[in-house]
């Protein structure tokens, strides 16, 4: 028999009950709970006459929705009145039902796969869920983690299991290692670019090769992170010794005993050596340079030294169709140099790439340089409390605010504009988030997905640039 | 969630592939705490010509004329034909609430994002995956004829055209069960109490470390 994948490991060991049929009732160890998909279930809840099956299971922040300047105003200070209710909902809702909880105003609020990881409240072997697709973040840890929908959060507040069949396996192999200047964010880009946004559906998807080995922890989760932009629900790493290290002393990480007890265990989350992958995919890792989305789909990516594609080239004529679509959307000419098109708006966050060696990157760029005058606004929003004053420890704020940057407090903010940060009808945006769909930035904005050092390469250019030739 | 056994209804084209969730409900609509109330808002940017906020009167709201769902011949439909990978990008159900309430209860493509696929099934909506040439068939006839109807029978797995050609399609078992049943998941689930308890005292013994 062959053996086991890390997928197929996670799976048994979170196995239920199967039913007829494949389905199965798999069991969840940790819910992550926002503010945005969160209230239709807990009022099911309540209209049932439900409770939570596991309270301590749960863990909530409020940040989509947050603002990213004045935060010390506290809910209350949420000037969009919609807005406000729905993160007052979550918090009552809490109170409600006695989850843990990391308010605003918290140093450990924040955006919540940025979160979960920084406290030890997601963990190597455990299956992770929350009413948001970019779950599979935490699966750079060798967890199952995948985003549910809000009956599903309603489901598994109430039964701390989800119905699931089990998907299938897909190892991406990025072979080599990658030059300088080239990051996760680079190395996953490339991953969607050659397999298509919907490469990965119905699989769960192992990362592996050495540049996947090389990356930190965080950068794994950069790379997990987008693994729904390649259609795959769930995207996972081994464990290794830089996973078990990274959980040294997180606040609910196990102590003691009971650690040793769980890096035995851990050790054992790879895939075997002889386990069967349904799709393999293999990258060289040395052919990937920093990446740059011309389009509106983060398949639609090229290199920065390369040219926006031409349609007429294209066979496929449903495709053809989508690439005019997106080229007349982003207001860009064929054949056009990536390195010509000019940015308006610089944004560094997100849950792909706020955390702090995203900061670092980007800070490296932009110290002792400044913000081109053409560019309207430059933000950098970390991704948590603790990633704030941990960067401003590091002196990183400075180096962002003399730049010309603005230095703003934690959530999802320009990610997918549902507080005040947003771009205007035709603004371009150098962003390091995940998602280049029309609209996500803000109504008729046009946004550019790449690494925080790219975004403050050009930010400091004013239009997109190699950051290896700014070094 | 209400029941779908067999529906004969007026479908509409939306040809283009990759359709995202915040194309079907801008997230300026997320703020809402309720599930219900989506369908004037789905599709908001393509259906509209002005920009949407949560609390307008969409009725007085000018409409894009060259939208696909705004033309005439397609008032009414509950069939949404589409292309490869529909519902892809986050998983807000906020998105098949939206369809819902906008009036679909099938939606047919050549491949769906898997949680939004998922999302349907949890509402009352019948995402029917078809092979990409009889996709093309049903774009073809559906834009040649105006008034075009399909039958789809979830019972026996068929969508059958006007001229009377069948399609069989796949369904999981278990979610042809409840749909045509109307069940709700959590209940289902919730007979299996037992299940669930056994697993985590056995799973307290092996990894404790996840119980604190
Ligand atoms: S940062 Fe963006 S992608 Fe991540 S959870 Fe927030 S809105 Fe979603």
């Amino acid at each position: 028999m062959a053996g086991k994948t890390l997928y197929d490991k996670l799976w048994d060991a979170h196995l239920v009950r199967r039913e007829e049929g494949g389905t199965a009732l798999l069991y969840i160890d940790r819910h992550l709970v926002h503010e945005v998909t969160s209230p239709q279930a807990f009022e099911g809840l309540r209209l049932a006459g439900r409770k939570p099956w596991r309270t301590d299971s749960v863990v909530a922040t409020p940040d989509h929705n947050v603002p990213t300047t004045g935060q010390s105003g506290g809910i209350e200070g949420i000037s969009d009145p919609i807005a406000r209710i729905q993160v007052s909902t979550l918090d009552s809702n809490v109170k409600e039902f006695g989850l843990t909880y990391f308010p605003m105003n918290d140093i450990r609020q924040g955006i919540v796969h940025v979160v979960g990881p920084e406290e030890g409240a997601t963990l190597p072997g455990m299956t992770v869920v929350c009413g948001d697709s970019h779950t599979s973040t935490h699966g750079a840890f060798g967890a199952l983690a995948h985003g549910i929908g809000t009956s599903e959060v309603e489901h598994v507040l109430a039964t701390q299991c989800l119905v699931q069949k089990k998907m299938k396996n897909m190892r991406v192999t990025v072979q080599g290692h990658v030059g300088p200047g080239v990051t996760a964010k680079d190395i996953v880009l490339a991953i969607i670019g050659k397999i298509g946004t919907a490469g990965g559906t119905g699989h769960a998807v192992e990362f592996a090769g050495e540049a996947i080995r090389d990356l930190s922890v965080e950068g794994r989760m950069t790379v997990c992170n987008m693994a729904i932009e390649a259609g795959a629900r769930a995207g996972m790493v081994a464990v290794d010794e830089k996973t078990i290290d990274y959980f040294k002393d997180k606040p609910l990480a196990p102590k003691g005993e009971m650690w040793d007890k769980a890096v035995n265990a851990w050790r054992d989350l790879t895939s075997d050596d002889d386990a069967m992958f349904d799709k393999e995919v293999v990258l060289d890792a040395a052919c990937i340079e920093p990446q740059v989305t011309w389009g509106t789909s983060p398949e639609m990516v090229v290199g920065i030294s390369e040219q926006v594609p031409d349609p007429e080239g294209e066979q496929d004529k449903v495709k053809a169709e989508g690439m005019r679509r997106a080229l007349h959307y982003m207001g860009l000419d064929a054949g056009m140099a990536i390195s010509d098109i000019p940015v308006d708006v610089v944004f560094i966050g997100s849950c792909t790439n706020s955390r702090i060696e995203d900061l670092r990157e980007a800070a490296a760029v932009a110290k002792g340089r400044k913000v081109a005058s053409t560019v309207k606004q430059a933000l950098v929003v970390p991704g948590s409390g603790l990633v704030k004053r941990q960067a401003e420890e590091e002196g990183l704020d400075t180096i962002f605010i003399e730049a010309g940057f603005e230095w703003r407090e934690p959530g999802c903010s320009m990610c997918l504009a549902m507080n005040a940060d947003r771009l205007e009808p035709g603004e371009r945006c150098a962003s390091t988030s995940n998602r280049n769909f029309e609209g996500r930035q803000g109504n008729g904005g046009r946004t550019h997905l790449v690494s925080p050092a790219m975004a403050a390469a050009a930010a400091v250019k004013g239009h997109f640039t190699d950051v290896r030739e700014l070094n | 969630m209400d029941k779908f056994e067999k529906l004969t209804a007026i479908v509409a084209p939306l040809d283009r592939s990759n359709v995202d969730t915040d194309a079907i409900i801008p997230k300026q609509f997320l703020k809402s705490i309720k599930r219900t109330g989506f369908g004037p808002n789905a599709f908001d940017e393509w259906r509209y010509l002005d920009h949407g906020e949560p609390g307008m009167d969409n009725s007085t709201r000018p409409l894009n004329p060259d939208f696909v769902l705004n033309q005439e011949r397609y008032q009414g439909a509950n069939i949404l034909l589409a292309r490869e990978n529909f519902g892809c990008g986050s998983s807000r159900e906020h998105a098949p609430w939206a369809l819902l309430d906008y009036g679909f209860r099938v939606i047919i493509a050549p491949s769906f994002a898997d949680i939004f696929f998922n999302n349907c099934f949890k509402n009352g909506i019948l995402p029917i995956v078809l092979d990409e040439k009889k996709v093309a068939q049903l774009f073809n006839e559906v834009e040649e004829s105006e008034g075009y109807k399909l039958t789809v029978d979830l019972e026996a797995q068929t969508i059958t055209t006007p001229s009377g050609e069948k399609f069989a399609f796949d369904v999981d078992p278990f979610r042809k069960h409840c749909l045509i049943n109307g069940l709700d998941d959590i209940g289902l689930t919730l007979q299996h109490v037992d299940d669930i308890k056994a697993y985590e005292a056995r799973r307290k013994n092996e990894a404790p470390w996840l119980f604190n």
